[in-house]
């Protein structure tokens, strides 16, 4: 789960992670305020109004709008970026809607470094890297400089050790006591509430350093581990669902794991391997997947009627194949959920059904007996075969 | 033979009186897995389907019924704590079921399990079968069958499609292995296709893979060094869209790294024959086996 910007920093400033001074904004009448009372506290005449959106490049696509000339120009800004769909290089090219600002103080920049922290899926500890490279694509740092990138794995037991906050600074550049000393504050807070909050990501770009030698976060972008809400009942408040994909979040609720796709086969499928293989077989038959969706281990009746509603819902969707290999899953569950559900919205696209495994005898009785146009296959290669060919004669 | 388990498995099912748990540890004792013992917190002496006893503890499963494989169904929140415990008990091999662990947790669980003499195979994963022998985990035992082909899988239907495959065509397999889909795991591809290569009754491999980390990368290399049978390889993926987690914590192509296209390439450099759909994989190994 993705959060804002302003929600990020005001995690860390709980943590003792320097933060500039700033307040979200939800209308464009808040801005000037706000900008009003940061220009008076910080006596810096500078502004900056960003658009919060959770897709990252914000700066490129004209989400970031630095303000000179005070609570007047702020406001003009805000006029402009609330409300506009704002198109970065993660959000695709219809964009994403701006519907909250973030006003924040102007900070006198010496040097802007790159810092994250995050699972290191090979060494299987939480891994801090950091970079003088900051403001810049990480990836194209790692690919283009490796040289100037530091990784430091984290024992757990031991925590975030001074030698390892020692190695972090000499690699960024960061001397002088006083500014060693806000470093590893800032890197203890960063760990601190990396590991407190349930993080899988968090990333600082740019972390900067001021003319004044601080050590300040002026990016803010943190991801928890969906596994651990459970314990995070906080997570509730600070989801944005206008962030998140309609469909998607429907399908979390019923216990179903979705993904909306550009294409236009919908696919019903047990276990997230078997799903992807099965999105990928179709377009190896020259079709194209309308969505992933796995309905897990045990779906009952209603989750697969559920699924099969989702899937209709998108009318660009001219065929169904569903691919289902029971075990705990039991064959005759999912054609009841089959056959009800087309009962219940009015089957109009093909349906490719392929079933095998634990009560695959009755769960194709139930389909044959049920009176629906079904065309059932042989195989994985068969239903997507079959579905493609259907799809492509209906078109 | 086979790897890792086998007809005289003593097997330790933590979580055996939940709802989950309970229906799994039926299907294997009918199966004839030898189900030792039973953990349940607050539920020592009792008794699962009138035979199998019921421990507080994990070490008391172990001391008094010699369980040496733990099986976990344990709910998310309370599973690295499970797989920890059973290592502490002295368990050689934990073969944790629960999907949805927290991964910091799981962090912590492998920190506590290195330099020890124990596997873990999962979390998220569907377990491990040797067929006709043991079956620990939640597959279904029918579509197996004995044989000479070892079979590893980060995902678990696509394992028994995988199996469904060689089954039909007459080929049986020596051991199957879920490695599970979370980012943080025990036993990877390189562990198991190790022990399959000392393995004398394993003639051959399948390995399947999809995207997400770089596990098949690294065991494509150890393959090209070091295994002496032919390997099959499958990854799914190939349609998956960049960013997106697709189901599986770990099926995730992060920073454009992770994709199955670049999986494929360094399999097929380690000379690995890739399915070329996941309907082959049976057809594909049949080719590199026998010739």
């Amino acid at each position: 789960m993705k959060i804002h910007e302003y929600q990020a920093k005001q995690i860390f400033a709980r943590y003792g992670i320097p933060v500039p001074k700033g307040q979200p904004a939800f209308s464009v009448a808040e801005v000037g305020p706000i900008a009003e009372r940061l220009i008076a506290e910080t006596g810096n005449p500078v502004v900056v109004v960003k658009a919060q959106i959770h897709a990252g490049g914000r700066g490129k696509g004209g989400g970031v709008k630095v303000a000179k000339g005070g609570a007047a120009e702020a406001t003009a800004i805000a006029d402009k970026m609330l409300g506009m769909q704002l198109v970065t290089k993660q959000t695709g090219p219809a964009g994403q809607k701006v519907r909250r600002l973030y006003v924040e103080q102007g900070l006198d920049i010496a040097r802007e470094l790159y810092l994250a922290a995050l699972i290191d899926r090979d060494t299987r500890r939480i891994a801090i890297i950091a970079s003088t490279e900051g403001g810049m694509d990480i990836e194209q740092v790692a690919h283009d400089t490796p040289e100037k990138i530091l990784t430091v794995s984290v024992d757990p037991v031991l925590g975030l050790a001074q030698f390892q906050v020692r190695q972090l600074a000499f690699a960024l550049g960061i001397t002088g006591k006083d500014s060693m000393k806000a470093f590893a504050k800032a890197l203890d807070g960063i760990y601190k509430a990396f590991v407190a909050e349930d993080c899988s990501l968090l990333e600082i770009n740019p972390l900067v350093v001021t003319k004044t030698g601080e050590v300040v976060a002026l990016d803010a972008k943190v991801t928890f581990d969906d596994n651990a809400d459970v314990r995070h009942k906080e997570w509730a408040e600070l989801r944005d669902t206008d962030e998140e994909d309609p469909v998607e979040l429907e399908a979390k609720k019923h216990g179903l794991s979705y993904v909306s796709l550009d294409g236009d086969i919908g696919c019903l499928v047990n276990g997230a391997g078997l799903a992807m293989a099965t999105m990928d077989i179709i377009l190896q038959h020259g079709g194209s997947p309308a969505n992933f969706l796995d309905v897990g281990g045990g779906a009952t009746k209603e989750q697969v009627t559920q699924a099969f509603r989702m899937i209709l819902r998108s009318d660009k969707v001219k065929g169904i194949f569903v691919n289902i290999f029971g075990g705990i899953m039991r064959c005759d569950v999912v054609a009841a959920g089959v056959v009800a559900a087309a009962k219940e919205l009015g089957l109009k696209v093909p349906l490719v059904v392929r079933l095998e495994g634990t009560n695959v005898d009755l769960g194709r009785k139930i389909l044959d007996e049920s009176g629906i146009a079904i065309q059932s296959a042989s195989s994985m290669g068969d239903g997507a075969a079959k579905i493609v060919a259907a799809t492509r004669k209906s078109a | 033979m086979s790897i890792l388990v086998n007809k005289d498995t003593r097997v330790v099912f933590q979580g055996i009186t939940g709802e989950y748990g309970s229906l799994h540890a039926k299907a294997c004792l009918a199966y004839g897995t030898k189900i030792v013992a039973g953990v349940t917190p607050g539920r020592g002496g009792q008794k699962f389907e009138d035979k199998v006893p019921v421990f507080n503890t994990v070490a008391e499963a172990v001391k008094a019924e010699g369980a040496d494989v733990s099986c976990i169904f344990v709910p998310p929140v309370g599973a690295a704590d499970a797989i920890c415990e059973a290592v502490d008990a002295g368990v050689k091999l934990v073969i944790c079921i629960t999907e949805g662990i927290p991964v910091l947790d799981m962090v912590k669980a492998r920190r506590y399990i290195e330099n020890k003499d124990v596997r873990l195979i999962g979390p998220n994963c569907p377990g491990v079968i040797t067929p006709d022998e043991c079956k620990i985990g939640i597959m279904p035992g029918a579509i197996h069958k004995k044989g000479p082909i070892g079979v590893l899988s980060r995902s678990g239907t696509l394992t028994y499609e995988a199996v469904g495959q060689l089954s039909a065509l007459g080929i049986g397999q020596s051991t199957c292995i879920g490695l599970g889909g979370d980012p943080v795991a025990g036993m990877d591809f390189i562990d198991v296709l190790d022990l399959f290569n000392k393995d004398p009754e394993t003639e051959a491999v399948i390995m399947i893979g999809e995207i997400g980390g770089n596990a098949e990368q690294r065991a494509a290399a150890w393959i090209k060094a070091n295994m002496k049978k032919p390997v099959v390889g499958f990854i799914a993926g190939r349609a998956a869209p960049p960013g997106k987690r697709m189901g599986h914590a770990g099926a995730i192509i992060a920073g454009g790294k992770g994709t199955a296209a670049e999986k494929i390439a360094a399999l097929e450099e380690a000379g690995v024959k890739v399915a070329p759909t996941p309907a082959d994989m049976g057809t594909t190994l049949v080719a590199a086996w026998k010739r």
